[in-house]
Formats: structure tokens, sequence, C-alpha cells
């Protein structure tokens, strides 16, 4: 556990850097979380994917898979890799202020 | 009379039936299987197939054998499950109404789900294992293959047996280093997980034994498509990875009678309490083994364990009482790796596999996260304690619930 500051408000962080409480998200610190992640400037597209991230874990307690971020959200995978490159499921749900995803066993 | 249907007599199908068989009351419910096959396959037993360890027959009995008499089975493919209505509706035009329904109808691979993946190469220079057909068509290929760049590779995960892929390279590096060709083939092991494996400890001793082994690792790779016409895969993010033979684990789902009958997620697996083992949004529908998307291992003995928590479960359903069983999600693997050696890994939902000795009466101890002789003995061990006592429902020496005693935290 750490905290961190981000656009002026002090958050609790995993030690990987994932917000603890979703509800301390919004959008001036996903900016600077994007940044972080190396994305300059969050367009509509990124917006789009995170959030329907944050829709699904409000509904379901756990952040969507990639097949289904790309069955649901609208948004192909080869776009969502180009959004957020190596690993979008892990680097979505960070700028989105939700835990990192499980992975399965 | 109240009816009970099971579908699917796959493992987790055929051990439930064998266990409700000898526990309910036979002038009360009346017990329905259905499958649409009549072949039993052994599927741990694939893995050695493309070795020669073992053939065909050596993984195949019919279904029949396991079945205890007066149950009534139907031979048939399910058209669709209609949860509203409580009823079963069959391809050969039975309609199957139920009080309670236990949904076992499994996983399959979808090579089709990878762009190029059945194409020009496929069982040619491409293989799965997960299928009898893809297993017995890589034997005949490695039979004359004189070496080269043979590359695993996991699509995406969750997958049956989620061992078997380290197994398949482990193998691999014995098989080819006893046919004397080691040094001319260049094993890969490709995967979308961020390391060998799912969970932090035996991720990095497994690790470990794959640079022993001189096998190369590449992780997070999320495969996009198959060039057939390079010969190589190529990920999202267009990094690029060559091989003469190709091993896929394809993509893994649920059967397509679950998206038929609009119950499944976007993998086509139930939504299941990941403890009562009950459908999330029916409470006379239960699940097991891997149509579930519990976050446990798919794999045989998962269902084993889950099948002493569901009978549990399914006796206190219909007494109308509280569902106080409950799963941990445990699971017991024996990883084969390579010349008579074997480790073992025992986990649940909330411990990972620890190293160890795992104490089993009469028989162990095994050693954990280790590799040794008697590790391989267990699972060769294993396969005749599957048809003469698993499917039969017959009490195993082990426990449902993991234990920790023997493990080092």
């Amino acid at each position: 556990m750490a905290t961190k500051e981000y656009a002026g408000k002090t958050v609790e962080t995993t030690d990987d850097g994932y917000l603890i409480n979703a509800s301390d998200w919004n959008e001036e610190i996903a900016k600077e979380i994007a940044k972080e992640e190396g994305i300059e400037e969050l367009n509509d597209r990124h917006m789009t994917v995170i959030n329907f991230m944050r829709e699904v874990f409000e509904k379901t307690g756990e952040g969507p898979s990639i097949r289904k971020l790309t069955k649901e959200s609208g948004v192909p995978t080869k776009e969502l890799y180009e959004l957020f490159p190596k690993g979008p499921a892990k680097k979505a749900a960070r700028i989105a202020g939700i835990p990192k995803p499980k992975g399965c066993i | 009379m109240k009816k009970l249907v099971i579908l699917g007599a796959g493992t987790a199908g055929t051990m439930m039936l064998n266990k409700l068989h000898e526990t309910l009351d036979r002038n009360e419910w009346q017990l329905t299987i259905v499958d649409q096959f009549e072949t039993h396959y052994y599927q741990p037993g694939f893995l050695f197939i493309p070795f020669g360890i073992y053939n065909k027959k050596d993984v195949v009995k019919p279904k029949r054998d396991f079945f205890p008499k007066g149950a009534e089975v139907i031979v048939s493919e399910i058209d669709k499950i209609e949860p509203d209505q409580n009823r079963v509706l069959l391809k050969n035009n039975t309609v199957l109404n139920y009080d309670l329904l236990i949904i076992a109808t499994g996983a399959k691979v979808k090579p089709e789900e990878t762009e190029g993946m059945v194409s020009d190469l496929w069982h040619k220079n491409i293989f799965d294992f997960y299928t009898i057909e893809g297993a017995t068509a890589l034997a005949n290929f490695f039979k004359y293959w004189e070496g080269g760049k043979l590359v695993l590779n996991i699509t995406e995960m969750p997958i049956k047996c989620p061992v078997a892929p380290l197994e398949f390279v482990f193998l691999a590096d014995s098989y080819f280093t006893e046919r004397g060709i080691r040094d001319k083939v260049d094993i890969h092991f490709v995967t979308t997980l961020p390391g060998a494996f799912t969970k932090p400890k035996a991720s990095s001793i497994l690790g470990d034994i794959l640079t022993k082994k001189n096998i190369h690792l590449t992780s997070d790779f999320n495969i996009a498509r198959v060039d057939n016409e390079n010969k190589k895969i190529v990920s999202w993010d267009e990094m690029e990875v060559p091989f003469d033979v190709l091993v896929t684990i394809p993509t893994n789902m649920g059967d397509d009678v679950i998206a038929r009958s609009g119950m499944g997620d976007e993998l086509q697996f139930v939504p299941t309490d990941k403890h009562t083992l009950r459908a999330d949004n029916y409470d006379n529908i239960f699940v097991i083994g891997d149509a579930t998307n519990l976050p446990s291992s798919k794999a045989g003995s998962v269902a084993h364990f889950e099948a002493d928590i569901l009978l549990e479960n399914i006796l206190s359903a219909i007494d109308g009482r509280e569902l106080k069983a409950k799963f941990d999600g445990h699971a017991n693997c024996y990883i084969e790796s390579g010349f008579g050696k074997g480790i073992l890994i025992d986990f649940n939902y909330d411990t990972e596999p620890l190293p160890g000795k795992f104490p089993l009466p009469g028989i162990g101890p095994f050693s954990l996260l280790e590799e040794t002789k008697m590790n391989h003995y267990g699972k060769v061990m294993f396969r005749w304690m599957y048809w003469n006592l698993l499917l039969k429902g017959s009490e195993l020496p082990i426990e449902s619930h993991m234990s920790m005693a023997g493990k080092r935290a």
C-alpha cells in the first residue's frame, strides 16, 4: 500500500499503482495516471474504453477481460492495443481507477 | 416423481451421476444424464500421445462402462436449455422437464477464434494436443521430424489444465534428447501470461526449470493471427515469432448450447457462485467442472473436489435448506517434467502453490514444487485411479478442502 498525489488529491494505491478506492477517481486523475503509462493525451476512444471498464466494475466488482471489452465496448482488439500499448486490460484498468485484473488460474 | 437432469457425461457429469445414484431415493427422484457422444476420453492422457508414451487406446473407454445400472441415459445433442420453463430441449426432439438441473457441459478448444489458425498449415505444421485428432496428428509429425523451431503458444486464458502447456515443453525436451536431436530443436514457450505460470511463487520456480532445460520463454504475447505463408505468429502489437512447428493452446470456451440458451458470459461459461456452485441467476440450476466461470483451474481434480461439495449442496437444496458446503477452489496437479520425473502443486482460491511436502495417507508424502520420481509415479498411478475410482464416484484418500499441512509459506 502506498499514497500518491494526483491532480492535487492524495489517494491510496496498491504497490503497483492501482487506486484502492475506485471512488477516488476522476478524469483529472486519469489524465495523470495515463501520463505515467506513457499516454500523453486521453482522447474520446480512450475514454470510451475507460468509461466501459468503470461501468463493468460498478456492476460486477471486477474489470472486464479483453474479450468482453472488444465484444461489448465497440472498440476492436487491434485498436485497444493501439490505444493502450502492451496489455490494454492492465493499463486501462489502472487509468480507469479500478483494480488490476486478476488473470485466471 | 421428481426429476434431476445432468447435462454432459464427461468427468464431472459422470461423477455426479454416480454419487447421486447412490444417495437419492430412487422412488422419489428420477435421474437422467444426456450426452451426444458415446466415448469417454481420459483427457489428461492426451499430453502423452504426441511423444508416443500413450496411444489412442490408452485414453478411450465407452461412457456406458461408468454409468450406474438403472440410470436413464440419453444419447443426443442438446439443443437448448429453457431455464424459465425448467426444461431442456434435445436435438432428437425430446423435451426434458426438470426440478433440478446440473450443467456439466465442459469446455472446448476453439482454434477458429484466431485468424489464420485453421488454414493451410492446420494439422500439417500447426497442431493442438487438447483433442484426440490433434494429439495423434502431432505424434505422427514428431515421429519423422528432424528438428527446427518448435513453438508452443497459449492464446488466451482460462484454459483447461493450465499446467499442460508447461508439461508439453518439458516432455518435448526429454523426448528430443532421447531421440538424440535435442541440439537441433529450438523450444520456445510463448504465453499470454506475464510469466511461466499464473501464480508468483510457482511462476518463478517453473520459470527457473524452463531456463535449466534451455527452453526460451516469451511472456505477455497476445496472438492476433497466424501468418501461414511465412510460418510465424503475430501479436496484436505486431511482435512476431517464427516457427517450423506450432503447437497451439487455442481459446477455450464453454459449449455452444450455453450460448444458444443465453446463459453464458463472453466465453460461454455459466456465471456460478464460486463457493456453493449454484448458477448465479437460477435457484434450481447447479454447474460443475469446466462449464463454470469460477476463478479456479479447469481440471479433473477441481471437478472431483467440487463434486463432494455439490452433492452436499444438492441434498440441502432438495430439503429446502441453506447451501452450507463451500468450495474453496482446491486444485491438485501433477506436472510431468520429463526424464521420469514430476512436480506436484496443490492450491486454492486464497493460497498460491507453495513448496513443501504433500502428505497422502498410505502413499505419500509427495514433494511440492520440486522435481522427483515419486511425483511422476503419482501421475502414472492417477490414470488407474481415474478409470477405477474417480469416475465411479468412489472416495479417494484426498480431502476436498485444501490443507496447509506440510506447506512452507
